[in-house]
């Protein structure tokens, strides 16, 4: 039975070509993660408009029930979740959702900007809206607190920091290592093809046993995209620390940087 | 993954790159190797030789970053290349991509667990980093100017392309002594060919009453620690004889060279040693060995088949010409040899371009080149040639809109910085933003239109190791630390006179100035100049005139100049100026520190 539930979560990414069929079979509820003004001017059909924005204002997980079960979410609906932000966003609000219980969500593989430019269809309608019941079935297991890092850092967990390549070696949590979220995304997928993610991470002696701790910047966006990333590859210990360096810093923990030199130079803009 | 595609085709005249340099193994190799290494299962040494030999640099203070240094022969870089260039920044690198002095592209700041995916992606596009670094023979350049400069003989594109296929992973250059460079030029005024270890510059003479191609060769120049004006081989080197030459060159500084002080092992100490004479003869006498064993077996395989040049877009004429567009025009852009034509030179700062810079450049390439493709140039600098002289305008106005479209390529206003302490192990001070601070300066004070200061250079390097040429500038710097009590403060020495053409000399050192003084002294110098010049007097011949002594009225000696410029160099305390003791892009205070070079593997 757990197997089972395992393979339904196991659908990381919906390609263009299943969401379409399944949004004519009205077996599937679409999150739309831009701006309300963005959405407004078009969106793939019967898509909710679920700014960013709104889940950050409180992302408590009552307010997030709420959110879903006015969406009309159950616990057994399909939900997939884009934005126009290379996967990040939508990440965000994917993770959420499986941390208050809802099994059933997945990202777009491309972003709304890609589906435009492949001619698909738009839409200017707003669906309506039917409350549903859903259940709150909190998912600890996939989420890091600061307290939790440094002791699983000690008993082997690898801590990921999403952020760019600057702005990691500026200033990082001790010990962590770094995949830009440039990393994980292709020309044409918000990820590359699992082939490709799998060598990056074995290029790093990461197994898919390890237990890994995705972080980024403020609100765990980049690193939701770096969540994604590594389950899609297989591995099954993966925890976001969703309130990420910003917090960190905040709560003066200890901070590592590459000193004694000047790399922000090197840019050029 | 979803079965429809955003890839769309892309019109098929477009020129691709006509050699593949690649080979994936490699990339993969790579990978394997740093899992050993990162196992413990190979020395920090023999992985160090690995790497570099690969391509992949240390970078300051850590090995767990490369430098990946992307060869780029004769510096010709295709539309796709760039794109995969930039492609490569924004995933494995910091979004940035820099050339450097030598017409590479280099990524910093790659994680040493990527550098086989970033040598993976090059593999797709036919370019490799493989002997960019290491003990082995670098990059071969030619000059951007090739082919259409109205001085040169003939176009010696074909010439370094061959040679460059020719060497790569060549035994023969696997393990030499220590690095190899080999710079061929157009004719004598542009070019490097007097400070490489080989230098060729096209030649034409009568044999028989038939014109024949060949070069000028020089050998044993270079710049560094200790820095050496190469020597003419012979008078004329046909161009049969050209393999036959760079092969007994390598094999004599293979089987001489020193092998046991870093510090000079690079061939133009050997040279320097055992003198000219004697080194020259050793090289002709190998040169008949050469020739008589080897010349049935191999010759260099010049691809002389002329190329079809696109035909680019005419433009309608913009309505009226865009802003700043005749001050660009007058510094950035040259007339080709071949009418109708012009080269244009991009203003970057110390080499440094953006991912976006990079696809923008790729696109302009083939709306506006009939070759189809750039060139990077020997000045931190990116090349457009074959442009139609009435595209110039359009040209401009797509530089502009990623702000490429500054002026100065050509002038002083155009200041090498080498990486300094952005990434560079040795380095003492970070040069490379000095180079970017005193080129916007110039820019702001319109320098770049003073004719007078046109045919001059700055060129910075933040060590005494000359990556950023500094001694060949007519005003040069190298970074340093000074000290007040116990105070460090970042210090260059200044270097005047230096010149890499025809009559190729080092710099001649001037005095120290502090990093915080650079500015205003180079502004003091113009501002000297301006008051002692002769009538048509540019600065870099004041220079020299001053250097020999034979300057004046005011200003005789480069003393004079020691001593005018004296009261602006004084330190201060660290109390009436905090700022003096703090380099560029940093907030403390200045410590010169350094890690193990990784030029010497």
């Amino acid at each position: 039975m757990c197997c089972l539930s395992k393979e339904k979560t196991a659908r990381i990414t919906t390609d263009a070509d299943t969401l379409r069929s399944e949004i004519r079979d009205k077996s599937i509820k679409v999150l739309d993660i831009r701006k309300e003004e963005d959405y407004k001017q078009g969106h793939i059909p019967e898509a909710i408009n679920f700014p960013l924005s709104n889940l950050l204002a409180d992302d408590s997980p009552d307010k997030v029930l709420q959110y879903t079960q006015s969406f009309g979410i159950e616990d057994e609906t399909s939900v997939v979740v884009y934005d126009d932000t290379f996967g990040a966003l939508a990440s965000r609000v994917a993770w959420t959702l499986q941390y208050i219980g809802h099994e059933d969500v997945s990202l777009l593989d491309i972003t709304y900007g890609a589906w435009r430019r492949l001619g698909l269809e738009t839409s200017i309608e707003m669906p309506s809206l039917n409350k549903k019941t859903h259940s709150l079935k909190l998912q600890p297991q996939i989420l890091a607190a600061a307290d939790y890092l440094m002791p699983a850092k000690e008993k082997g967990a690898v801590l990921v920091d999403n952020r760019e390549r600057l702005n990691f070696l500026e200033h990082h949590i001790p010990g962590a290592i770094n995949i830009p979220y440039r990393m994980l995304g292709s020309h044409q997928n918000i990820l590359r093809p699992k082939e490709e993610l799998k060598r990056l991470i074995q290029n790093r002696n990461i197994s898919t046993g390890s237990e890994v701790i995705t972080y980024c910047g403020s609100v765990g966006t980049l690193s939701g995209l770096g969540y994604y990333a590594l389950k899609s590859i297989g591995l099954d210990n993966v925890k976001l620390y969703v309130r990420s360096f910003k917090e960190w810093k905040s709560l003066d923990k200890p901070i590592e940087k590459q000193s004694d030199a000047n790399y922000w130079d090197l840019s050029a803009e | 993954m979803s079965k429809t595609s955003l890839s769309q085709s892309k019109p098929d005249n477009l020129p691709k790159p006509k050699i593949n340099w690649a080979k994936v193994e490699e990339a993969e190799r790579f990978a394997e190797m740093v899992k050993l290494f990162r196992q413990g299962k190979i020395n920090r040494d023999d992985f160090r030789r690995f790497r570099l030999q690969n391509g992949a640099y240390g970078s300051r203070m850590t090995d767990d970053y490369s430098m990946i240094r992307i060869k780029i022969p004769a510096g010709e870089v295709y539309p796709e290349q760039l794109e995969k260039i930039a492609e490569l920044s924004e995933s494995f690198s910091i979004g940035n991509a820099h050339v450097s002095t030598r017409q590479n592209f280099q990524l910093h700041w790659v994680a040493l667990e990527d550098v086989s995916e970033v040598m993976r992606g090059l593999s797709e596009v036919g370019l490799t980093s493989r002997e960019a670094c290491g003990n082995s023979i670098r990059n071969v350049m030619c000059s951007p100017l090739a082919g259409i400069c109205p001085d040169e003989i003939f176009d010696p594109t074909p010439y370094a392309i061959a040679t460059a296929r020719f060497l790569l992973r060549n035994p023969m250059n696997q393990s030499l002594p220590r690095k190899f460079k080999i710079n061929f030029t157009c004719c004598e005024k542009h070019g490097m060919a007097r400070i490489a270890d080989i230098g060729l510059i096209p030649y034409k003479v009568e044999v028989n009453g038939k014109l024949q191609n060949g070069f000028k060769i020089f050998l044993g120049g270079g710049l560094g620690a200790q820095s050496f004006v190469a020597h003419q081989l012979e008078e004329f080197t046909p161009e049969e004889d050209l393999l036959y030459t760079i092969i007994s060159v390598v094999r004599v500084y293979d089987r001489m060279g020193n092998r046991e002080n870093m510090a000079r092992n690079r061939m133009r100490y050997l040279v320097n040693e055992i003198g000219w004479e004697k080194f020259q003869n050793i090289v002709l006498k190998e040169r008949a060995v050469v020739r008589a064993t080897q010349s049935v077996v191999i010759k260099l395989e010049v691809d002389k088949t002329p190329e079809v040049l696109r035909k680019v877009s005419i433009s309608s004429e913009l309505p009226s010409h865009p802003q700043g567009f005749s001050r660009w025009i007058k510094s950035n852009v040259m007339k080709q040899k071949q009418p109708g034509y012009s080269v244009a030179f991009l203003t970057l700062e110390s080499g440094d371009v953006t991912a976006n810079q990079l696809r923008v450049i790729a696109d302009l390439a083939r709306d506006f080149s009939a070759e189809g493709r750039i060139r990077n140039g020997f000045a931190q600098d990116i090349v457009f040639r074959w442009v139609r002289d009435e595209d110039l305008p359009k040209l401009y106005a797509g530089l502009l809109e990623v702000g490429l479209a500054n002026p100065g390529s050509l002038t002083m206003a155009s200041v090498i910085g080498c990486s300094g302490t952005t990434s560079c192990n040795l380095a003492l001070t970070n040069s490379h933003r000095l180079a970017k601070e005193v080129q916007r300066k110039f820019l702001e004070l319109k320098l770049d239109e003073d004719d007078d200061l046109r045919s001059s250079t700055i060129k910075i390097s933040g060590c005494p190791n000359s990556c950023g040429q500094h001694e060949i500038a007519t005003i040069g710097f190298y970074g340093g630390g000074g000290r007040l009590g116990k105070d460090m403060y970042p210090l260059y020495t200044m270097q005047l006179g230096g010149r890499a053409d025809e009559k190729a000399m080092l710099g001649l050192t001037c005095m120290k100035v502090p990093a915080k003084r650079v500015m205003p002294t180079i502004l003091k110098i113009v501002e000297i100049f301006k008051s002692e010049k002769r009538d048509g007097e540019t600065l870099d011949s004041w220079v020299h005139r001053v250097i020999d002594g034979n300057g004046g009225p005011n200003v005789k000696s480069l003393n004079d100049i020691k001593e005018s410029l004296k009261s602006a160099v004084v330190a201060p305390t660290i109390d009436q100026d905090k700022d003096f003791y703090v380099d560029y892009g940093n907030d403390g205070s200045y410590h010169a520190r350094t890690g193990r070079g990784e030029c010497a593997a």
